[in-house]
């Protein structure tokens, strides 16, 4: 009975282990998983953070979204941030550039990251970027400022209990991190 | 054995008795969202009670009634399968009944659209700040309880730590939409009456809405445990007439252009230590003493000290560079945008003479605007 | 003590059993500790045997509860009066936090391992559990982890500051330079919790009696063979929470970090993934011992064995579909609210059968009221009182304004003290016997209930009120309006403080001496461990018993 037990008892103990150790992963997996359930749910407000092509589509001329933009500093950043224009109104699937105002206003060189956020979370999959400075770090020298330029258009499939969207872009001092080449931010320059 | 339970009895319902100011219920608030949460509430309340008195009061007749002592000998049954379907369909059932008003007001709850006004709501450690999106106003709403109440020297006040130096004022019978973010962790911008909690979480928005019923003051605190200040940064929201609303908004852009002349003056003038060391001993106490302490002593390992350190005692530019642009990765905010050039000069001052640090420096409004150009 | 010190005869076969399952520690196979058990301070560190193990755990459970207790003690002096006294805010979020760790971690865990340890292998018929070293180290990393733990305390700029939930970013760019000592201690915890959960499924796959079916196990084996896959499944993943934490604070990663592309909401995903299994890994194991407890003073075979089975494995999948309940105000779409909302609520459905079963089990018995009586009655009460809160904590729109409030510390009180808690007392009082061949000191036994139960709820009772009247929790300071109630509450939590005492002057006073327990000193009572000698010799069976 023994041996046959101890067989059975290494077994089940070497399942119980490998179940273990797959919830690690697991807990490991949940990280691209959140961000796949995100993007497809919108459960974030976190829009796809690539340049989107823009092909010719129709504009819906009968819809007028309007369009918000917040610029938002974290506090250890010594910038100023603003967006030219806080309002707009667009038509689905219409090509708009738009621009933010940056000034390092601090004796250092600073790196930023402005990092986007969608409201309402369902809208962000809609919003799409051609160009946008929050693909890349922003590096202003002391005292430089700069125009940011953001090029979008929203998606003309947006659900019609969208009306308005508000974007959001949240400056971070990423100066002493060295996200540098991270997670989609930061790769192009 | 009676009357330790009477006594139990008499202890559990003396807050009825004490508390006399203190609401023992759940705000009815002033908004229809929150009215709508107060009844959902009540009515889950009585459901409960009234499945405890009948669970309980089962449970209570079998422990006066069957007990050995009373010669109760016990009977046989162990299982009953249509007792047990009853009572799990039956409280399936209820539970549905219950789960449709709360749906309904929690789609109502959550459609923020088509909003009149609209204020973005920045949580940081442990301040709030609000921004008028359409207005051009904004500020920053501190606790203004004085450090002597908090500290038990001197009474407490009746608005005790639900207090600030600027409340956010909000027009009633007006849809109001929150856009809340945060500078740093997360924190939580709740309102009682509103029936409105929302995190701050930073680098991403979140939206609520209200549409206030009744013109008053409602106080509220943050929910999110925010590090060491967590208790200490209100919320207090003015909700006026659409006039007064209108009146005020005149006055704030009337105050705005005061206060950037006044900063203009500034930069001109001169002040002696003492004045300098007066106002910036105020402006320490209010945003700095938080983190460093009132005796400049900081928390070891956690905040540093402003005494004898190389920032207040070494060279002035770089405690300048410190106070307005911050300093990247920490607590230590870039108080550029907080404070005007006038109040950094102050506090700049206090904290290089303060606590035997005696540098002599004093620093004018002009030197902090002329700061690195 | 002594009498857990007795002399058993060899038993090969369990040496066989050991010598092929264990494969970890060769050199302490050579250790003939079968033979002759060292004494002293050896016994107890070298000791495999499941009652030595399960001691070390229930006494080490009860020094961390009184430290826990302890800083609770402290929270609740600060909280005495409006105003700061005695502490200042960032010492009082260490003691919340640590207080937090302590009781979840370190009393109510490793209790109801100490009481898997003592009772699985006599309940199934078992000569001991089926991985004695393995269990050995399981318990001994314990008070390392906690050593570690409260040093961190002492550390320049405190220990763990930011709840025991320790949300990000709060915990990683904001947090202590002791962040790392708190993580490593979580992850020894961890590891204890998840070789204990091994030992236990293990032991109830392939130990039990001949004859003894899955439907003839009694409830307390089921719940905690239910418990430990729950534990196996979710304390990886806080393991791979506490590690994000670590490599974001000290090696430039972002899972939270927005700046880095990530997100400080989905820590909270993480986290409440393990975290509400968590919730049912404390509170699974009470619904066994009460479902053992209850038919006993009743006199009366437990209503609804099997259903009681379904409910807890229904129970213990929900727990899994219901994290984000815990997170309604980080905003949510409305359809992930909803669906969360109803998952939470169903919840009550399998718990209610539970509480109706005793209720019936009650019904038409021949009661008697002896002190583990006393304890389940309390529980299937006030644990049914927190039921009830987190039934209204399910409603989300409710929930906006009770979140983050005492009321929630209220409904979690109930739950986990005088659930959790409750019912761990109401085991050492109905085992008592069995564990040391004594009986406790009734009289001294109904004292320390009536204390706990009275001050208990003049402690958590009026902690509803001040959620409802808007104080949030996690704060050292608050308004001059919910002073009143605060103070009662601080004397409730005095005195319930101070009645633990009792308990233990009465267990130590049962393991000296007292009156000899028979074998099955309660007149009702069933199951296996009362068919052994009070005190159970030192190997449970050394045959397996036969099943009716």
């Amino acid at each position: 009975m023994s041996t046959h037990q101890g067989k059975s008892n290494r077994k089940l103990i070497g399942m119980l282990i490998a179940g273990a150790v797959g919830m690690f992963g697991f807990g490991f997996a949940l990280v691209p998983l959140y961000d796949v359930l995100c993007e497809q749910l919108g459960i974030n407000g976190k829009p796809q953070n690539s340049a989107s092509t823009y092909k010719p589509i129709t504009i819906d001329e009968t819809r007028t979204i309007t369009i918000e933009f917040m610029a938002q500093i974290q506090s250890d950043m010594p910038w100023e941030f603003t967006p030219e224009v806080k309002r707009m109104q667009v038509h689905p699937g219409e090509l708009i550039r738009t621009n933010f105002n940056a000034k390092n206003l601090s004796l250092k060189d600073t790196i930023g990251q402005a990092i986007p956020s969608v409201s309402p979370g369902q809208g962000a999959a809609y919003f799409n970027k051609t160009e946008c400075f929050c693909f890349n770090q922003q590096r202003l020298m002391a005292k430089e400022s700069a125009v940011l330029p953001l090029i979008f258009f929203v998606d003309p499939d947006l659900p019609d209990s969208i009306t308005t969207l508000t974007l959001s872009y949240t400056l971070y001092n990423i100066t002493d991190r060295g996200y540098v080449g991270s997670v989609e931010q930061g790769a192009a320059r | 054995m009676k009357r330790v339970l009477y006594s139990f009895l008499a202890l559990l319902f003396t807050p009825y008795v004490l508390a006399s100011e203190m609401p023992l219920n759940m705000t009815k608030g002033v908004t229809d969202i929150s009215g709508q949460v107060y009844n959902l509430h009540m009515i889950i309340l009585y459901i409960c009670c009234a499945i405890g008195v009948v669970v309980f009061g089962v449970m209570i007749y079998s422990m006066i009634n069957h007990r050995k002592s009373k010669g109760a000998v016990a009977a046989n049954f162990h299982e009953s399968t249509k007792v047990e379907i009853a009572w799990t369909i039956t409280p399936f059932i209820i539970l549905i009944i219950m789960a449709i008003p709360a749906t309904k007001t929690l789609i109502a709850m959550e459609d923020s659209s088509d909003a009149d006004i609209t204020i973005k709501i920045t949580g940081s450690q442990w301040k709030w700040h609000y921004s008028y999106f359409d207005q051009d106003i904004e500020f920053y709403s501190l606790l203004s309880t004085p450090r002597e109440q908090i500290e038990g020297t001197e009474e407490k006040g009746e608005n005790y730590l639900l207090e600030v130096d600027k409340p956010l004022v909000l027009p009633i019978n007006k849809k109001v939409r929150f856009l809340m973010t945060s500078e740093d962790v997360i924190h939580s911008w709740w309102v009682p009456a509103f029936a409105v909690k929302k995190d701050a979480n930073p680098g991403f928005i979140n939206e609520a809405w209200t549409r206030i019923n009744i013109p008053g003051t409602y106080r509220g605190q943050c929910a999110e445990l925010c590090g060491k200040d967590h208790g200490f940064m209100p919320i207090v929201v003015e909700a006026l007439s659409q006039a007064d609303f209108d009146v005020w908004v005149a006055e704030q852009k009337n105050q705005a252009s005061t206060a950037a002349a006044e900063a203009e003056a500034s930069l001109s003038k001169s002040l002696s230590m003492d004045e300098l060391m007066a106002q910036g001993e105020q402006v320490y106490m209010s945003r700095c003493a938080a983190c460093h302490q009132p005796n400049g002593m900081g928390l070891p390992g956690v905040f540093p000290p402003m005494k004898g350190s190389p920032i207040t005692t070494g060279p002035l530019m770089d405690h300048l560079e410190m106070v307005i642009n911050g300093k990247a990765g920490t607590a230590m905010q870039a108080f550029g945008k907080q404070l005007t050039a006038q109040e950094i000069a102050a506090v700049i001052t206090y904290e290089r003479n303060a606590w035997d640090n005696n540098t002599g420096d004093t620093v004018q409004a002009a030197d902090v605007s002329q700061h690195g150009q | 003590m002594n009498t857990l010190t007795r002399e058993a005869k060899p038993n090969m076969e369990i040496a066989q059993v050991e010598a092929a399952s264990d494969h970890q520690d060769e050199h302490l196979q050579q250790d003939e500790h079968h033979q002759q058990h060292p004494s002293g301070i050896k016994r107890w560190l070298f000791t495999t045997n499941h009652k030595d193990i399960g001691t070390l755990y229930l006494w080490f459970s009860f020094i961390m509860f009184l430290t826990g207790g302890a800083m609770a003690m402290v929270i609740r002096a600060e909280l005495f009066q409006p105003g700061l006294q005695l502490i200042e805010p960032n010492f009082f979020n260490q003691m919340t936090t640590v207080h937090g760790l302590i009781m979840v971690f370190g009393a109510v865990m490793p209790a109801f391992t100490g009481l898997a340890n003592w009772l699985i292998p006599m309940m199934i018929g078992a000569p001991d559990m089926a991985l004695p070293r393995m269990n050995n180290w399981s318990f001994w990393i314990l008070p390392f982890a906690f050593t570690i733990l409260l040093s961190s305390l002492f550390m320049e700029g405190g220990g763990p500051n930011f709840g025991w939930t320790f949300y990000a970013p709060l915990s990683t760019t904001y947090s202590p330079d002791s962040t790392a000592l708190f993580v490593f201690s979580i992850h020894i915890m961890g590891i204890s919790s998840i070789m204990g959960a091994i030992n236990v499924i293990v032991t109830i796959v392939n130990m039990r009696a001949p004859g003894m079916t899955w439907m003839k196990l009694p409830l307390f084996v089921w719940t905690w063979l239910i418990t430990a896959f729950l534990l196996i499944a979710v304390m990886p993943v806080l393991a791979g929470t506490v590690t994000m934490v670590l490599t974001d604070k000290y090696f430039g990663t972002s899972f939270f970090d927005a700046a880095g592309g990530g997100d400080p909401v989905m820590f909270q995903h993480i986290f409440w993934f393990f975290g509400h299994p968590e919730v049912y890994i404390m509170i699974l194991p009470s619904f066994g011992i009460i479902s053992a407890i209850v038919p006993t003073f009743s006199r009366k075979k437990l209503f609804g064995y099997s259903s009681m089975v379904y409910a807890t494995s229904s129970i213990a999948i929900l727990s899994f579909l219901v994290w984000a309940h815990h997170m309604f105000t980080t905003g949510m779409p409305v359809f992930a609210e909803l669906f969360f909302m109803y998952c939470t609520m169903l919840i009550a459905v399998p718990t209610g059968v539970k509480v109706f079963n005793w209720v019936a089990t009650m019904w038409r018995g021949s009661l008697t009221f002896e002190t583990p009586m006393l304890f389940a009655i309390a529980f299937i009460i006030l644990f049914t009182i927190g039921g009830f809160s987190g039934l209204m904590l399910a409603i989300t729109p409710a929930d906006f304004q009770y979140h983050d409030t005492y009321f929630v510390v209220a409904h979690f009180h109930y739950v986990l003290v005088t659930g959790a808690i409750f019912s761990i007392m109401a085991a050492a009082y109905y085992w008592l016997p069995k564990w040391t061949g004594n009986m406790y000191d009734e009289k001294l036994g109904k004292i320390h209930f009536w204390c706990s139960v009275i001050s208990v709820n003049v402690l958590f009772f009026p902690m509803h009120f001040l959620g409802l009247a808007g104080m949030p929790r996690r704060i050292p300071d608050y308004a001059v309006q919910f002073a009143d109630v605060n103070q009662i509450v601080s004397i409730g939590g005095f005195a319930f403080g101070l009645s633990q005492f009792i308990f233990l002057a009465l267990v130590i006073k049962c393991i000296r001496g007292g009156e000899k327990a028979a074998a099955k000193p309660w007149e009702g009572a069933e199951g296996l461990e009362w068919t052994l000698p009070s005190p159970a010799p030192y190997h449970s069976f050394t045959t397996p018993p036969e099943i009716k």
